[in-house]
């Protein structure tokens, strides 16, 4: 039975609902059957413990493990691994650990940023983004064709990573009224989405889909309408 | 890992392969450094990081390992004894995962806003911007150096190479606005620690000439300075 205490330290997740950056943290403490205490936090009235907790970018997820705080999703999840390394997310081997996190990076620069702007915006930029998103999932393809899961048999880090592809994604195609993955282009994606997903720990993980996409709905919108938005387009989308 | 083929694809210019040049001579690594011609990237460039075809990549038993940050990680697996990279200890290792994302999303963004600014009031904005990341990180320096010499400790380790290769370009930003951004009375910390950086026997061999590094970023701005205007210049009927 894994530790639910590493030298009698509680363990806190401070979250928002529908964050798929929040839910990284959540598969991997269930992957690894750690127990803690959920914190839901309101981003648009956030807490003063929030601010504390993450003074230099105020955001969820944050991980209370006793009286260390550990932020952003991607530095949390591999703590998590160090410090319970039974069930191991990321690979033994350094270069698989290094591929890994490559295509991780490569996921959260090139396409995570490029989808969101496809979400938010219409017309011409929006069929740029999906261009620009369904080049970058096209690489993607290449790593997980033969593969169950990026893990291989088991969910790994690059899963966790990539795991808002699954079910976030499609959510936001509905939203923005665009496709970007085509079961047909991407045959091997799509099979992973399916593969991860159906994974009990994921499948009994994820936000209610109806108030995701309302949720969403009401956010692009109020993004689309912000005037940071053009800035976000100028430095990441391709002209 | 002993004997093993070893080479770096990278430019003299570039601070992400000045990260890699760092950490091999940490640990002590023979490697075959291969000047890219950006210009003209080399098939074994374009052959080993088709995705992004950047440098700095690192070539080990053939396998390339690409993105700075990874690199220096696979490193410190390859080559497991000391001295070592990262911290051994989980959170350690995260506050210096933490730490390196601030610096390379978000202040040599800042860094890198300081030449695209135009106009006195935007480049005084984005110099500003820059100096309060600084402040930002010497608080940084003090919890994580806990009166050492190094954001590592005794000795240079992941974060201190991850900000140090950007001291050059730092240098530069500074001759070529003709301002104060590491500032010893604002950060005495960093000044400090910048100094000591420069001189490790890790670094200081393979860290660009700061004025050679002036010389070279004057040239490359000029040249975009009058591609510009001549983009912007009227037709010559």
């Amino acid at each position: 039975m894994p530790p639910r205490w590493v030298s009698g330290r509680d363990i806190k997740l401070l979250g928002f609902w529908v964050s798929p950056f929040v839910y990284r943290v959540i598969w991997a403490l269930k992957l690894k059957g750690i127990d803690y205490e959920y914190i839901e936090e309101d981003i648009f009235n956030k807490s003063p413990l929030l601010l504390q907790l993450n003074p230099i970018h105020k955001k969820v997820p944050v991980l209370i493990h006793g009286d260390r705080v550990i932020c952003e999703s991607y530095v949390i999840v591999q703590y998590i691994d160090e410090t319970w390394p039974h069930c191991p997310l990321l690979p033994q081997h350094p270069y698989e650990r290094a591929m890994a996190r490559f295509w991780a990076y490569f996921a959260e620069t090139k396409l995570l940023i490029i989808i969101a702007i496809a979400l938010c915006a219409r017309g011409e930029v929006q069929e740029r983004a999906v261009k620009q998103a369904m080049e970058a999932v096209e690489k993607i393809e290449g790593v997980v064709k033969g593969e169950k899961l990026f893990g291989g048999e088991s969910i790994g880090y690059l899963d966790i990573c990539l795991g808002w592809i699954s079910y976030w994604l499609p959510g936001w195609e509905e939203v923005g009224g665009m496709q970007i993955i085509d079961p047909i282009k991407f045959p091997a994606t799509s099979s992973w989405m399916n593969t991860f997903l159906h994974h009990p720990v994921i499948g009994d993980n994820l936000p209610a889909r109806d108030a995701m996409i309302e949720y969403f709905q009401k956010r692009s919108k109020d993004i689309s309408e912000s005037d940071w938005f053009e800035g976000i387009i100028r430095l990441h989308l391709q002209p | 890992m002993a004997g093993s083929e070893v080479k770096v694809l990278g430019t003299w210019a570039s601070p992400f392969a000045l990260r890699v040049h760092i950490a091999l001579g940490i640990k002590s690594v023979k490697y075959e450094w291969v000047e890219e011609n950006l210009e003209a990237k080399s098939q074994l460039l374009l052959e080993s990081n088709p995705i992004n075809k950047q440098v700095p990549v690192l070539i080990h038993h053939h396998k390339p390992i690409c993105e700075s940050l990874a690199i220096l990680q696979y490193i410190d697996e390859a080559w497991p004894s000391a001295p070592s990279i990262l911290p051994s200890d989980p959170y350690h290792r995260a506050v210096a995962r933490f730490w390196a994302a601030y610096i390379d999303h978000k202040w040599f963004t800042w860094l890198k806003g300081v030449a695209s600014a135009e106009g006195a009031e935007a480049k005084k904005a984005a110099l500003d911007q820059v100096r309060e990341g600084l402040v930002v990180v010497e608080e940084a320096f003090g919890k994580c150096s806990k009166g050492k010499d190094f954001f590592s400790g005794d000795r240079i380790g992941y974060l201190d190479i991850v900000l140090g290769c950007f001291l050059g370009w730092l240098y530069v930003a500074e001759k070529r606005n003709d301002v104060k951004l590491l500032d010893e009375e604002k950060m005495p910390g960093l000044a400090a620690w910048a100094i000591k950086f420069c001189l490790d026997g890790a670094v200081k061999n393979v860290m660009p000439d700061k004025d050679e590094l002036l010389d070279y970023a004057n040239m490359v701005f000029q040249a975009m300075a009058m591609a510009k205007a001549k983009l912007n210049a009227p037709p010559n009927y």
